[in-house]
């Protein structure tokens, strides 16, 4: 009996906040989904020289544009097939997840953290401060973004880290437009007031009574700014300002194997796919982690 | 009127804001507070009343350090309010709480309820932890939350419960003045009379001083020791609860107790119906501001601005026509 009491007593007390929040994440299936198909790749990216026989850089000359394994004439030896100068694309697909990946990351945490601070700094301050940060970021958004990400690419010269510094410049003013707008609309509210009579500084003001409730778009935007900074990457590689060739990105396998198309789907089929499968992965996410983090869904 | 020295008192305050015109157009001015003076006693309750636009939020915005008034002094416990520095505005703030009039807009939708009512002691206080949640947990208890609302979020309440949350964050800091800004207009009538019974109770156990702002003269009937009827960001009359609803001198005063409705014919005054609207704060009349739409006014009150004059039972009035004995 009274150990009957003591698991009751256990399983009334409050789960911790990871807990917690699991709980409330995993119950949307389709985030849970693009979860796991997010821990998978990342996996398979990490230990790509374990998963494949190949390297990513081999060319077998003899092979050449080997169609998939369960078409006439493929390999089980390259199961998606080969391509324009028989490099295994599976292969290279494993490989690249690694660089597309860390790009896509990259961009969008940088431009989500700077874009952010930014955003709520011009917000909260409002007056000169506010329209200097939003003229300039008028600027930046007036310019095409590609032709701005060429701009600074060229200066700071060709590479993917480079690469992904120009990105997220051009990504920065949409992340600031939405934490502003969201700050101001905050700040108004009674809540913030009532924090400010109990005497709360500024810093805990922006950081702890505001900022958590400007999140919900800011997640939104992130997850979908994700397949952008890939494709974008994939440009700049396509010029030659980005992943410098042989190394496998999926953009610029994708923008490389174009011309044959015709001929063999397989080449641009295949990392067409991946950038869909990780972008719809990333969405799914994001909408079950603006869910999970609203306290309004939860009973 | 009180002769004790006051918690809170507010001598020729004025509120001016610049409005925009344009680029081309220099800003005019706004005069949300004009002279305004008046004195809470600890413990004792003073209504505001007044028509929307009449000064009465700006009145709460200054008396909570929101803003700093344009002139005119203010003095709280021992602090002025108009000059005061970091140090000072710090103390001064937990003395003062206010309670606000939308209890869905007050309460953070991404805190738990126990924090939310924890906050002013998070800032103010080095209590630690477990000592906070005891202080929070009796405080609920007070303003009548069960232990099981800690972890709630606000969105689970009732507009009722929610304003009871506010109460408790309010008084967490125990402050002598609480500033309520319409603190049940929000809500149904029913739960009107739990939230003003719980504040008149918790006045007495806690000896508070209420600045409540209202325009629900019943309520302010109910609850207040003295009252002060605002227009247009002046003082129209100024007196205790008695000498205001038996006895109003002030035409808008009146004008405002003649609309309150009542169930039975022999209590129902005279309507005294006022014509026009509040004009605006931009571009008040001359004069008298309410001389146009007073239906005693004469060619003196749309040129001379009266003055808010001491009548024999102690009470103010700022009226050519109760000065002239016309009224």
């Amino acid at each position: 009996m009274s150990e009957q009491v003591q698991t009751a007593v256990i399983d009334l007390a409050p789960a911790g906040p990871l807990r917690e929040f699991w709980d409330y994440f995993s119950e949307n299936r389709g985030a849970l989904i693009g979860f796991y198909f997010i821990v998978a790749m990342l996996l398979a990216a990490l230990f790509a020289n374990f998963l494949t026989p190949h390297s990513p850089f081999e060319q077998y000359r003899d092979q050449i544009l080997t169609p998939p394994a369960w078409q006439e004439g493929g390999l089980w030896l390259y199961p998606l097939g080969t391509d324009e100068v028989g490099r295994d694309i599976l292969t290279r697909l494993l490989y690249g997840g690694r660089m597309s990946l860390f790009i896509g990351m990259m961009v969008v945490s940088s431009s989500l953290l700077i874009g952010t601070m930014i955003g709520l700094v011009a917000g909260y301050a409002k007056g000169l401060t506010d329209t200097l940060i939003m003229r300039a970021m008028d600027i930046i958004m007036a310019l095409p973004s590609l032709l701005l990400a060429l701009a600074i690419v060229t200066i700071l010269g060709p590479g993917l880290i480079n690469a992904a510094i120009a990105i997220a410049i051009t990504y920065l003013p949409h992340y600031v437009r939405i934490t502003r707008a969201s700050v101001i609309a905050e700040s108004s509210k009674d809540y913030v007031t009532a924090s400010r009579i109990s005497g709360a500084g500024v810093w805990r003001l922006m950081f702890i009574t505001i900022l958590p409730n400007c999140m919900a778009p800011l997640i939104v935007q992130a997850s979908l700014g994700f397949s952008n900074a890939i494709l974008d990457a994939a440009a700049l590689g396509f010029i030659g300002l980005g992943a410098q060739p042989p190394s496998p990105e999926w953009g610029s396998m994708l923008a490389g194997a174009l011309e044959f198309i015709q001929r063999a789907w397989w080449v641009v089929t295949f990392p067409g796919l991946m950038i869909l499968l990780t972008v719809l992965a990333f969405n799914l996410m994001g909408d079950g982690l603006r869910d999970a983090l609203d306290p309004k869904m939860k009973q | 009127m009180n002769e004790t020295k006051p918690l809170l008192e507010a001598r020729n305050l004025t509120r001016y804001y610049e409005v925009s015109q344009g680029i081309f157009q220099p800003p005019a001015q706004l005069k949300a507070l004009e002279g305004v003076s008046f004195r809470v006693s600890a413990g004792k309750t003073l209504a505001v009343v007044g028509e929307s636009g009449c000064g009465k939020s700006t009145l709460a915005r200054q008396v909570t350090m929101i803003e700093r008034p344009t002139s005119g002094e203010l003095l709280f416990d021992g602090f002025d309010l108009v000059n005061l520095s970091s140090q000072q505005l710090k103390e001064a703030r937990q003395r003062v709480q206010m309670i606000f009039q939308n209890p869905f807009g007050s309460l953070n939708p991404r805190k738990k309820v126990g924090s939310i009512i924890a906050e002013p002691l998070v800032i103010n206080t080095q209590l630690s932890k477990p000592e906070r949640e005891e202080r929070v947990r009796s405080m609920m208890g007070k303003v009548g939350l069960r232990p099981e609302h800690y972890e709630r979020y606000p969105h689970m309440f009732s507009g009722g419960q929610r304003q009871r949350i506010a109460i408790a964050r309010a008084l967490m800091l125990e402050p002598k003045l609480v500033v309520a800004d319409e603190p049940v207009s929000a809500l149904d009538v029913s739960v009107q009379a739990q939230v003003l019974n719980l504040l008149m109770d918790l006045q007495q156990d806690m000896n508070l001083a209420f600045l409540f702002i209202s325009h629900d003269l019943s309520v302010v009937r109910h609850i207040a020791d003295e009252v002060m009827v605002m227009y247009l960001g002046r003082v129209a009359e100024y007196g205790a609860v008695e000498q205001i609803f038996q006895n109003p001198r002030h035409p808008y005063t009146q004008a405002l107790l003649a609309s309150t409705p009542h169930l039975n014919a022999q209590n129902r005054q005279q309507r005294i119906v006022l014509s026009g609207e509040l004009p605006s704060p931009l571009a008040p009349p001359s004069g008298c501001v309410f001389h146009t739409r007073c239906p005693y006014a004469n060619p003196r009150c749309s040129a001379e601005i009266p003055a808010l004059l001491t009548l024999a039972d102690g009470r103010q009035t700022a009226c050519h026509g109760v000065e002239e004995g016309r009224i």
